[in-house]
């Protein structure tokens, strides 16, 4: 599924006339089979935006087309677009509630017009795709599972919709190394099966590593979108854009302060390992 | 020593241990972060410190105080002040002063103190200039600092993080990194809780958790430069440790592991003026 966004607005009425966390007037598209980033400072509108996506709020200005349809007009069939649009928004953690594993995970599909046995069958592989083993965890309560499993049966929930586009907000804070690459690789897996991704994420290394294109927002606008590694590298021109940096990037930017710059151009650490080799085995060009 | 505690066990079911025989000691004006995966039972060991979990295995005191006498809590919370992970869910105020003003009127301090020490613990954090905001307006970085001056104003002996940077941005989590370091460099005790080992660094001392164990103490530099250590906790050492050991395996050899890009980038130039 499609995404196009044309002069998106929103903008929050705070008591006092003040506007807090507004998207000003943001373009793009994202083509279906997509794996696209979001990233800027906290207050950035990238929940805003997300939101804007999935259809859960308004937009003050502008258009959001899925499929070349205005989800926003009269007479579209926006209850469809939520079993097509699966979001994991920050902290899925805290959105369970029922007494067992297997009713949470089922709550969302009940008037998908799924029988009983497909609905446990959508559940089973929901919980297994998330490294669940359904027999030992379907009778389990939420509430007595860790964090980090919270979280994936949290997702699990979104998952068994099968939505077409999933939408994460932040989904590796918090999660140590492993829960971070483990979580990241089914992500990219879903992408290769054909689920179209909009992953918002503070984690530089997630973005450079994950997605193919990148959203920029600055301050509610869209200052920067594209290739991720283009994105990547223009941000660095940036003088004033501190944030948009890998680890890696940080690292060849102080060697190019040394006068050695690395070539081509470094954005993840396995661009700045094959770099170092080369000019560190006197392959390099000195 | 300000912490001391050993054979420490507990259980959040009655069945699996979170903790096992855990033994540990905090000096006074220490940086102690503890590292480990998700979990690791990091944040269950530091919250027997201010008697948020109660202490149902061994011995611990805080501050001089038995954790297992329970009369003394009321003081241990106030003496041992803690800033959490989720930056939304530490405000109980419409605006910031009052926020920090009430865990003061809870600990019944003077009613005519009370607009100076507010005042002192936000500029303690950088905040002034805050004190009529809503809280929810702030970035998250801001809410960190203010939520960490609500302890500060209690004028606590130790400020434990739980993973108060994990879920910031990362110029949120500098403004509470350099605020922790300004801390520590006046005097407090501070324990931080994270799984970025590059928060890591700069600590006096290293504790690292795995299953409910400590699996290891030392300084940054034992620790985070033990592949094999880092390895068993699942964690991933700090990005030139990995480089340093990667580039090994290719042959090339920097003279000492580094643990900072500084450090990293002087060993890179110092070989490359060899070749």
């Amino acid at each position: 599924m499609a995404i196009k966004v044309e002069n998106l607005s929103y903008s929050y009425e705070q008591p006092f006339g003040e506007k807090v966390g507004a998207l000003k007037n943001v373009s793009f598209s994202i083509k279906a089979g997509d794996f696209a980033g979001v990233m800027g400072h906290t207050g950035c509108g990238k929940t805003t935006l997300l939101q804007l996506l999935a259809g859960l709020r308004l937009p003050t200005g502008g258009r959001v087309y899925v499929n070349g349809e205005e989800i926003n007009a009269k007479g579209y069939d926006r209850s469809g677009l939520r079993q097509r649009i699966g979001v994991v928004f920050q902290y899925p953690e805290y959105q369970l509630f029922a007494t067992t594993v297997e009713k949470d995970v089922a709550f969302g599909l009940k008037h998908s017009g799924l029988s009983r046995q497909e609905v446990i069958a959508r559940v089973q592989w929901a919980l297994e795709t998330m490294g669940f083993d359904f027999a030992k965890v379907r009778n389990q309560s939420p509430l007595a599972l860790s964090g980090g499993e919270k979280r994936r049966v949290a997702i699990a929930g979104v998952l068994a919709r099968k939505p077409e586009i999933l939408i994460f907000d932040e989904p590796v804070a918090g999660l140590d190394p492993h829960g971070r690459e483990n979580f990241l690789r089914f992500v990219k897996e879903m992408n290769q099966a054909g689920t179209t991704i909009i992953m918002a994420s503070h984690n530089m290394e997630a973005l450079a590593g994950y997605t193919k294109h990148l959203l920029v927002l600055e301050e509610g606008r869209l200052i920067d979108s594209g290739a991720t590694r283009e994105v990547f590298l223009r941000l660095q021109q940036r003088n004033n854009w501190a944030f948009g940096q890998t680890k890696a990037q940080r690292i060849a930017t102080l060697l190019a302060e040394g006068n050695l710059a690395l070539s081509p151009a470094v954005v993840t650490y396995d661009d700045l390992l094959s770099a170092l080799k080369r000019e560190l085995t006197g392959g390099g060009k000195g | 020593m300000l912490v001391e505690g050993k054979n420490i066990s507990f259980s959040y079911d009655g069945f699996s241990l979170a903790l096992r025989d855990v033994a540990i000691k905090i000096e006074k004006g220490e940086f102690l972060v503890i590292l480990g995966a998700n979990g690791a039972g990091k944040s269950t060991l530091v919250k027997h410190f201010n008697a948020l979990l109660p202490l149902e295995q061994g011995e611990l005191r805080v501050a001089q105080i038995d954790l297992r006498d329970e009369k003394d809590i009321w003081l241990l919370r106030r003496l041992c002040g803690m800033v959490f992970q989720n930056p939304d869910n530490q405000f109980v105020s419409s605006t910031v002063e009052e926020d920090i003003a009430f865990g003061l009127e809870n600990y019944e301090a003077p009613r005519d103190e009370i607009p100076e020490r507010v005042r002192a613990a936000l500029a303690l954090v950088e905040m002034g200039g805050y004190e009529k905001r809503a809280p929810d307006t702030l970035s998250g970085g801001q809410k960190q600092r203010v939520a960490l001056a609500g302890v500060l104003a209690l004028e606590p002996e130790i400020i434990i993080f739980d993973e108060a940077t994990a879920m910031l941005d990362p110029s949120g989590r500098q403004e509470v990194l350099a605020i922790m370091d300004k801390l520590h460099k006046a005097g407090k005790t501070i324990i931080a809780i994270t799984h970025y080992v590059e928060e890591a660094v700069a600590a006096d001392k290293v504790i690292l958790m795995q299953k409910g164990r400590i699996l290891a103490c030392g300084s940054p530099e034992a620790i985070l430069t033990d592949l094999d250590l880092m390895k068993a906790a699942e964690l991933l050492p700090p990005l030139p440790v990995r480089l340093y050991h990667d580039l090994r395996q290719a042959g090339v050899h920097l003279k000492n592991c580094p643990l900072t890009n500084e450090e990293l980038v002087k060993e890179i130039w110092q070989l490359k003026s060899k070749t």
